[in-house]
């Protein structure tokens, strides 16, 4: 049961074939199995057990609040909980506790969703592989798939099974290996330049990234304010749309949320596609990308024509700029944003109090890691008063063409473009680390940051698994506001390319027991 | 943060309404343009040319000071600028901090209504162009009570430009002259204001209250002098003047520090300066860091501030969600220079009397209401709230609500005045007795103190026939023709009747009889 999706096991919650409390508590007792994958920072237990008694009682009376009434969710850490431990991965923020829910997490607990806990990731949700935050990386489940092993076990290697796990991609990564693993049924992620849709393309799940203005970020501890938006992470494109259904609409407290009142999300059952005029963006066929990707990517157009669907090539010729262009405005906002952790009003201070100006400095070279402070000191120089006009603007004018091309596409008659999420397929840690965070983000963002640049909607759709046996994501970029009709057509690719559903069961046990004996877990498992 | 502030150039908690002038003596002086900002503002208004007024000094005819000012204000509003705490002169302490306000990771500025409405208000009264699009801007800079590292200030394209105030002073011996003067307003801005520091420097700790509701008006100046027909000098910048009189003396001392610096071969630093007012002069404030970048972005979190005007709004707004600001100019309160014209036409008052009645808050009013209730002529009515009740004002040191006189006590009394019931020297003791016994009615200190005019003629015929007999040296003094023997005779007479007899009558009285 616990792999269904969110709308199975809703109909099974109503239905009375299962309580919300049985079904928390089997998510509970998956997340302690899985505590290896490192996939929590918070497991809120106490809190999703009430959650689930009062969402039991509803049942009882025949008050459902509705579809996510009894739903596990997991909620990336960086997002603000009440009374929940708000960490952002980063020492900077250990300990701090906030006094109010992040809009988004208030409107789910609004539904009875339950809160299993918080997700881990980057610090400050910096990088793309999960694996730069004060808690340790994130381990892909799919390391631990039987898919995975199966095609390990006919190469001779040297290694021992685990020195070999998989990242989940990032920021995000906490929130897909959950969804990934079974832990929840729905998770929520951020987006800032494809931290929902990398880890969602590489943990073999559904990644959603909303049009920026549908849903508020209220609440959600900022990377780049212009670009960030709260992402959904589910099993399948309808339940995305069901999360989207709660989450979207206008937020008194987030000025940038749009005013138009939201339709309920239901998602048709596309049966004919001939109407449809798929984008494919010629500059996307970048060298690094893998001939697995490339070749499913053609696949996936191939079929969009041959059920009728015109399939065009079309050109985004400024997406070349995006990364450079991401890099300044990306940094100066994080040097702007990152100001407020000076020690005082919350989060870590140190010893040092000499002088305020000392306290700041000791504080904050303590809080952030490499990543974090790289950032800042990049931000703070592209916002000098000498360089702003060759960097910050600029790079503001480049954000407008690269804007600029999404909109000429989209008028020329396009309804959705379809292009890889990653380059490849998930790697192995070791190999990760082999790069720096600024290169891996540079790399692992290029074709999902110019979305956020221009505010689009976004959804990375599991496609099929690769050679080694590890899942390949594609992405369908749709018209700003056109959420629905994007998530119709993802729904449509979904359902024709079935893609597998991850086989853990087998192993999973044996690399439980496997962490626990090597105590790098201190759970007891309850087998 | 806080509450709003308007601002001429500075940062503040509440909406700024900044406005920055610079003129110069000689009237020359080219507006440069430079805002100042000051480190930690709050609103500001603008700047005025403060030609400095004052006697030149030696060498002084030489140079020019130009002088911008930049003037923070708290918008009287119930909440604050960007958040929905509530704004209090008196509450304790940080009791009036919402989480955006203590800049709570994941919270979001959104902006009051109110205060945009405020600005815009003000930016009519001022004469400005009210922009229809205008930005907000994060300005940077670490300090305690900026919990979120930088203030939200507009920076590039503020809420109205290019105003001007049209003012007048008196000047002269007597303060009689009255001189139209004109100070061009650079910009109105909104600014959130900062937190308060309280340093304890006996426990080297530094305590903030975050409530951020502190002074009403806040004033950095900068400036700077030339000589004629040279570029503009260096300026520096007096921050917190917190009254006119420092702001006037600050400014004072500045311009004459900087000439005597300049002519004894020294060189002006670009600084910020304190005015020490124990000590009348300025100083340099202790800047570790020396000079600020800012690193100014544009707000993230605000959309473009668009305001419209009855021909653009757009069909079927939402009221609560569009500013127009036709319909804030016909909320426009009347401006205080029409005021004054008015009051000069309608009751025949001297420029500067009309002056001294705006420039005390609530003597308008009270001068007001006492010609509502009074038959006696506005002219009277004017020199008494000017000079007798505001005399006593001053003296006491009491603002106008705190008078123990009302304006219908002051109309009864001037209309016993007018009605010739009492003298006016008798009204003058009757004022006095109604401001130390409050409650009491002139007529009923009148009656007390028997204070009304003789109304009996042929008492007073008596009296003063039993003065010239008493008195014959003066009587004949008089005869001769000594023309001051008479007023003798007239205080003698008065002094007979306890005041209650009007000199005039006496005199007619007298000289009837001694030339009879």
């Amino acid at each position: 049961m616990l792999g269904w999706t969110l709308r199975e096991v809703s109909a099974a919650l109503k239905q009375g074939q299962i309580t919300p409390t049985e079904l928390c508590q089997k998510c509970l007792a998956l997340i302690k199995k899985t505590k290896f994958l490192n996939a929590y920072i918070t497991v809120s237990e106490e809190v999703a057990l009430r959650q689930a008694e009062e969402s039991e009682e509803r049942y009882k009376k025949g008050h459902s609040l509705g579809e996510l009434d009894g739903i596990p969710v997991a909620v990336k850490d960086n997002f603000s909980t009440s009374g929940i431990e708000t960490t952002c991965a980063s020492n900077m923020l250990k300990g701090y506790i906030p006094p109010y829910n992040a809009t988004v997490v208030q409107k789910l607990l609004d539904q009875g969703a339950l809160l299993m806990g918080k997700t881990n990731l980057d610090e400050f949700a910096m990088g793309s592989g999960s694996t730069d935050g004060i808690f340790g990386p994130v381990k892909n489940p799919w390391s631990y798939s039987k898919q995975y092993r199966e095609k390990r076990k006919q190469k001779p290697h040297g290694e021992t099974e685990d020195s070999n796990w998989l990242i989940t991609g990032g920021s995000s990564g906490g929130s897909a290996a959950a969804v990934s693993a079974f832990t929840c049924f729905a998770a929520l992620g951020s987006d800032t330049g494809g931290s929902t849709r990398n880890p969602a393309a590489h943990c073999g799940v559904v990644g959603l990234k909303p049009s920026y203005g549908l849903v508020s970020r209220h609440g959600l501890i900022p990377l780049v304010n212009s670009m960030d938006v709260p992402g959904i992470l589910t099993r399948c494109v309808d339940d995305a749309a069901v999360v989207l259904g709660v989450l979207a609409g206008h937020d008194c407290r987030d000025s940038t949320t749009v005013q138009d009142p939201v339709k309920p999300l239901t998602l048709p059952n596309l049966t004919d596609v001939s109407k449809l005029c798929i984008g494919i963006p010629k500059e996307y066929h970048v060298p690094e990308l893998s001939s697995e990707v490339q070749s499913l990517w053609s696949k996936a157009a191939k079929l969009f024509e041959s059920e009728g669907a015109k399939v065009i090539e079309v050109s985004l010729p400024h997406t070349r700029y995006s990364i450079v262009c991401y890099h300044v405005l990306c940094t100066s906002e994080v040097a702007s944003n990152m100001a407020r952790f000076d020690g005082l009003e919350y989060g870590h201070r140190c010893d040092i109090n000499v002088s305020t100006e000392a306290m700041y400095a000791a504080t904050r070279r303590e809080g952030f890691n490499d990543v974090v402070r790289g950032r800042i000191l990049s931000g703070n120089f592209f916002l000098l008063k000498e360089n702003y006009e060759n960097y910050f603007v600029r790079a503001q004018k480049v954000r407008r063409l690269i804007a600029n091309d999404f909109v000429n596409v989209f008028n020329s008659g396009v309804d959705v473009l379809l292009t890889p999420t990653t380059l490849s397929e998930a790697v192995p840690y070791v190999e990760f680390i082999k790069e720096d965070n600024r290169t891996r983000s540079a790399q692992d963002d290029i074709f999902t940051q110019a979305v956020n640049m221009a505010g689009l909607p976004a959804v990375s759709v599991p496609m099929a698994l690769s050679n080694q046996g590890l899942p390949i994501g594609l992405q369908f970029i749709g018209r700003a506001f056109c959420d629905q009709q994007l998530l119709t057509i993802a729904k449509w690719f979904e359902k024709q390319v079935q893609f597998p559903v991850i086989q853990l069961q087998e192993t999973m046990d044996d690399c439980s027991s496997v962490f626990e004996n090597e105590k790098l877990t201190s759970v007891s498992l309850k087998q | 943060m806080a509450a709003p502030m308007l601002r001429g150039c500075c940062p503040g908690r509440r909406w700024a309404l900044a406005c920055i002038d610079h003129s110069s003596r000689h009237g020359r002086g080219a507006p440069t343009g430079s805002r100042c900002s000051g480190k930690r503002g709050q609103s500001s208004v603008a700047p005025q040319h403060l030609a400095t007024a004052g006697k030149l000094r030696k060498g002084e005819h030489e140079w020019a000071a130009v002088v911008g000012l930049e003037v923070h204000a708290q918008i009287s509003s119930n909440s604050k600028l960007f958040s929905g705490s509530q704004v209090h002169f008196v509450a304790p302490p940080n009791s009036l901090v919402s989480f955006f306000d203590a800049s709570l990771p994941g919270t979001l500025p959104v902006l009051n209504r109110r205060c945009v409405e405020a600005a815009v208000m003000t930016g009519l009264a001022l004469n400005c162009r009210i922009n229809k699009k205008s930005l907000f801007d994060r300005k940077h800079y670490f300090y305690a009570d900026l919990p979120a590292g930088y203030q939200i200030t507009q920076q590039r394209l503020p809420i109205a430009v290019n105003g001007s105030l049209a003012y007048s002073i008196c000047v002269g011996a007597k303060r009689s002259q009255v001189i139209n003067k004109t100070v061009r307003i650079k910009q109105i801005q909104l600014e959130q204001d900062s937190g308060k520091s309280l340093h304890d420097d006996l426990r080297s700790q530094t305590l903030i209250d975050l409530n951020r509701a502190e002074g009403q008006l806040r004033v950095d100046a900068n400036i700077s002098v030339h000589r004629p027909g040279e570029p503009l000098g260096v300026r520096t910048e007096v921050k917190n003047l917190n009254s006119a009189r420092f702001l006037a003396r600050a400014i004072d001392y500045e311009i004459q520090r900087q000439i005597r610096e300049l002519e004894n071969g020294g060189e002006i630093l670009n600084e910020t300066r304190s005015f020490d007012f124990k000590l009348g002069c300025t100083v340099p404030m202790r800047d570790k860091e020396g000079k600020q970048d800012y690193r100014f972005i544009p707000e993230p979190n605000l959309p473009p501030l668009l305001l419209y005007d009855s021909e653009s709004l757009p069909a079927g707004a939402d009221p609560q969600q569009v500013v127009n600001i036709d319909q804030i100019r016909e909320q426009l309160p009347e401006l205080p220079s029409v005021t004054r014209e008015k009051l000069v036409q309608q009751y025949g008052m001297l420029p500067e009397q009309s002056l001294t009645l705006l420039n005390e808050v609530g003597l308008l009013e009270f001068f007001q209401n006492v010609i509502k209730e009074t038959r006696a002529e506005p002219k009277k009515v004017t020199s008494w709230v000017l000079n007798t009740f505001l005399g006593f004002l001053k003296q006491q040191n009491l603002a106008v609500s705190e008078s123990p006189v009302t304006p219908s006590a002051l109309a009864e009394l001037l209309d016993l005045l007018d009605r010739k019931a009492i003298s006016s020297a008798a009204a003058k003791q009757v004022f006095r007795e109604l401001w130390a016994s409050e409650g009491k009615t002139p007529a009923q200190i009148i009656s007390e103190k028997k204070l009304e005019l003789m109304q009996d003629q042929e008492a007073l015929e008596q009296l003063c026939q039993a003065t010239l007999e008493e008195h014959p040296q003066v009587v004949m003094d008089v005869k001769k023709g000594n023309p001051r023997a008479i007023n003798k005779l007239i205080g003698l007479v008065r002094k007979a009747t306890l005041s209650r007899a009007e000199p005039a009558v006496i005199k007619e009285m007298l000289e009837k009889k001694l030339s009879s």
